[in-house]
């Protein structure tokens, strides 16, 4: 037994194969590229666990240790994770995070990515505004926000009281700001602070110079157990990206349509962080949805065989003891009201992260179809043919097994068609927890506002659920004589 | 030996009364038809008298011993139980539907296809309709299969219920005929519930006439002709007179 667990550390440590997370935006994927990479040129294998569903699921990866290290923002941490109402110094963060979660925090990576109020520079220039104060001379100004800023704690109410500002702001979506911008129907608008429209369409950002806007600088979480080497890797970084040159990585992934990775790495090829030459990250397109599909494919049927294994028997059961029909019925119709990535988000205490808890929430889908129509099919047999099965003294066991089973059989395989419809699309999902399938084309897709790349996961997706619903016409064809089908 | 006999059997579902107090035995190897009005009690005799379903009061002996209700299994090898139309399973072929008390209760090597052949030549069933589905036969064909599959594992008692009832008369005419034959080769105690009177003088050695849970009249079919005790008995001798 010590043998084993000795065996099980010394592989653990070989390996050094350093688990890099990234929530599922454009900016999320850079820097945690740049990290990958960074990683990957000092000798080491990284697993890169992309798309991750948010602050919560990467937090909990990185907590229960199936996530190494990944790029988190100060304000975020201070707000969601230490749930802080007040602003609080990064060397508190720093020790809350060692003391609570035994987690560490790197320094600053360099920028801040909050929210800033920005506008076209050669107007900016014109009537000379530098700051956010200097805007207390132009009550006049146009100035258009969206609704989240309108209403947030650190939004325009409190700015406005702050800097005595008496600009009348309209309302507007966040999405059409740029372009009135552009066109000049506003000439003021919240932004992030390292959103590449800054850098495609040169605009100022203007210097809140009252300090009123959280800090949200970029920094990396890991583990204090993390190799001290990465550690001094990961201290690498520290300082090197300002908000400039962060605008201009996501403005060409944005805008040019470059892929994150090469962006990456021409990054750490110019601050000369690279040893090597890039190991280019070169893949076949083809491949690569092919190699999608199958896990997609193997989420789906390990789920659906689990489910049907548990469902049926669970049906008899249920249809024997007709007492808890209701009680089970409602409980597993209870199970089918969480959205499924509340459910994925729950389950990450008690499984983490990756193929383990996707499983089960596909499994958990796919138990109601399969179980509702077992129950219906076997209750819909006609009493009078179960009346002849008694009075002909065949067992409960055989009466199950030689009539109610096979004539509930369509209704069944008809819930087990619509289980599998249900988790090849719900499957999708899977990639915000880091198990990968075609979901990782449609997140990192949306993500990047790249409708090339959600298309590569959707129409294979809605492909596999018709070639599903084909299946299981076929296996009704061999299994149910013809005039029973329904 | 008697095959079949009630003590005191009542039956009660909830306040209502489906059988009262009856007590009455039934001769060995011969038809008894059972006949009434619809609601009398008539099918719930004989799901009683194969375990379909338990007396609220009473002992109901089968070949002398009361029925053992923890073992219906046992039971049911002996009482072969036909009933109209909708019995058959429409998922089975007619061979699988007529060998499925074989499968129930022999074991393999004890299953006898002879017995199948003979048993359809016995109801004049061609050979070729035992590949088919219910479905696919008439309502005529249908019958005998049920009847074929009631009489497969050869039981000394046969329950059918109003088996012949969905049949038109030319039909009928010819099963009926068939029964008579199979019934002069090899005699069983059989119960035939049906309302009608004329099938039950062609058919039955005795008849039993109940109304409303409570015997009526019960004996040798010419004397229920001769002198009906009960007006309710006249009036059913007049349906069948008619």
């Amino acid at each position: 037994m010590r043998f084993f667990f000795l065996l099980f550390l010394t592989g653990f440590c070989e390996a050094q194969t350093i688990r890099v997370g990234a929530k599922h935006f454009n900016e999320g994927y850079i820097i945690s590229e740049i990290i990958s990479q960074l990683i990957e040129d000092n000798g080491y294998e990284v697993e890169r666990v992309y798309n991750l569903g948010g602050t919560l699921v990467c937090f909990e990866a990185l907590k229960i240790n199936t996530v190494d290290v990944y790029p988190e923002y100060t304000g975020t941490i201070a707000a969601e994770i230490l749930h802080s109402t007040e602003k609080i110094s990064n060397e508190e963060i720093s020790k809350q995070l060692k003391d609570q979660f035994q987690i560490e925090m790197s320094g600053s990576i360099g920028f801040n990515n909050s929210y800033g109020l920005v506008m076209l520079r050669s107007f900016a220039e014109k009537e000379n505004i530098k700051s956010i104060s200097d805007l207390q001379q132009h009550p006049e100004i146009a100035i258009g926000l969206s609704y989240e800023f309108l209403k947030r704690q650190d939004g325009w109410d409190n700015l406005a009281k702050t800097y005595q500002l008496k600009l009348q702001p309209a309302a507007l979506e966040h999405g059409l700001a740029y372009e009135a911008l552009r066109d000049s129907k506003i000439k003021i608008t919240d932004a992030y602070t390292t959103d590449g429209e800054i850098a495609k369409d040169n605009l100022f950002l203007l210097k809140d110079n009252l300090d009123f806007f959280p800090k949200y600088e970029a920094v990396s979480l890991y583990s204090r157990h993390l190799d001290e080497k990465i550690k001094s890797i990961l201290k690498k970084l520290e300082g090197k990206l300002n908000e400039k040159e962060i605008q201009q990585l996501n403005a060409s992934v944005l805008f040019e349509k470059k892929n994150f990775n090469d962006v990456a790495s021409e990054f750490l090829k110019k601050k000369g962080l690279l040893k090597m030459t890039t190991v280019s990250h070169e893949v076949i397109i083809w491949i690569d949805i092919l190699s999608k599909t199958g896990t997609h494919l193997k989420l789906t049927f390990i789920a659906l065989l689990f489910a049907i294994f548990f469902a049926i028997p669970l049906g008899i059961c249920v249809y024997w003891n007709p007492s808890i029909t209701k009680l089970i019925l409602y409980v597993v119709g209870l199970l089918q009201t969480i959205p499924s990535i509340a459910l994925l988000a729950i389950a990450i205490p008690f499984l983490g992260i990756g193929t383990i808890p996707a499983l089960v929430a596909l499994f958990l889908y796919a138990l109601l179809p399969i179980l509702r129509n077992t129950i219906t099919g076997l209750q819909s047999v006609d009493p009078i043919l179960k009346n002849v099965s008694d009075g002909m003294g065949l067992t409960r066991t055989q009466r199950l097994r030689w009539i109610e089973f096979p004539l509930a059989s369509p209704m069944i395989l008809s819930g087990i068609r619509t289980a599998s419809v249900i988790n090849v699309g719900t499957a999708t999902l899977a990639a915000f927890i880091g198990a990968g399938g075609l979901g990782e084309f449609i997140v990192t897709g949306l993500a990047l506002n790249n409708t090339q790349m959600i298309l590569r996961g959707a129409i294979p997706a809605a492909l596999l659920a018709i070639v599903m619903e084909l299946l299981f016409e076929l296996i009704g064809v061999w299994l149910i004589p013809k005039h029973l089908r329904a | 030996m008697k095959p079949i006999k009630l003590v005191n059997v009542t039956h009660r579902i909830d306040e209502r009364t489906i059988l009262s107090n009856l007590s009455i035995e039934f001769a060995d190897r011969k038809v008894t038809a059972i006949i009434g009005k619809s609601g009398s009690g008539k099918s719930t005799l004989l799901r009683m008298i194969n375990g379909l379903l338990k007396p609220t009061s009473g002992i109901i002996n089968i070949f002398n011993s009361p029925i053992n209700y923890s073992n219906l299994h046992t039971l049911r090898k002996k009482i072969g139980y036909a009933i109209q139309g909708l019995g058959l399973f429409p998922h089975l072929t007619v061979e699988k539907n007529i060998l499925l008390p074989g499968k129930a209760h022999l074991t393999k090597n004890e299953i006898n296809n002879d017995t199948l052949i003979r048993l359809l030549d016995l109801v004049s069933l061609p050979k070729h309709l035992i590949k088919k589905y219910p479905y696919e036969l008439s309502g005529g064909e249908q019958q005998r299969v049920g009847i074929c599959r009631a009489l497969f594992l050869d039981p000394p008692i046969l329950l059918m219920d109003e088996p012949f009832g969905s049949l038109d008369p030319l039909t009928r005419f010819d099963i009926h005929n068939e029964f008579i034959k199979l019934q002069k080769t090899a005699p069983r105690t059989v119960l035939i519930v049906t309302h009608d009177m004329r099938e039950a003088k062609k058919l039955a050695n005795e008849i039993l006439v109940i109304d409303n849970g409570m015997i009526q009249q019960f004996g040798i079919t010419k004397e229920i002709f001769e002198n009906p005790a009960t007006v309710i008995v006249k009036e059913l001798l007049m349906i069948a007179e008619a």
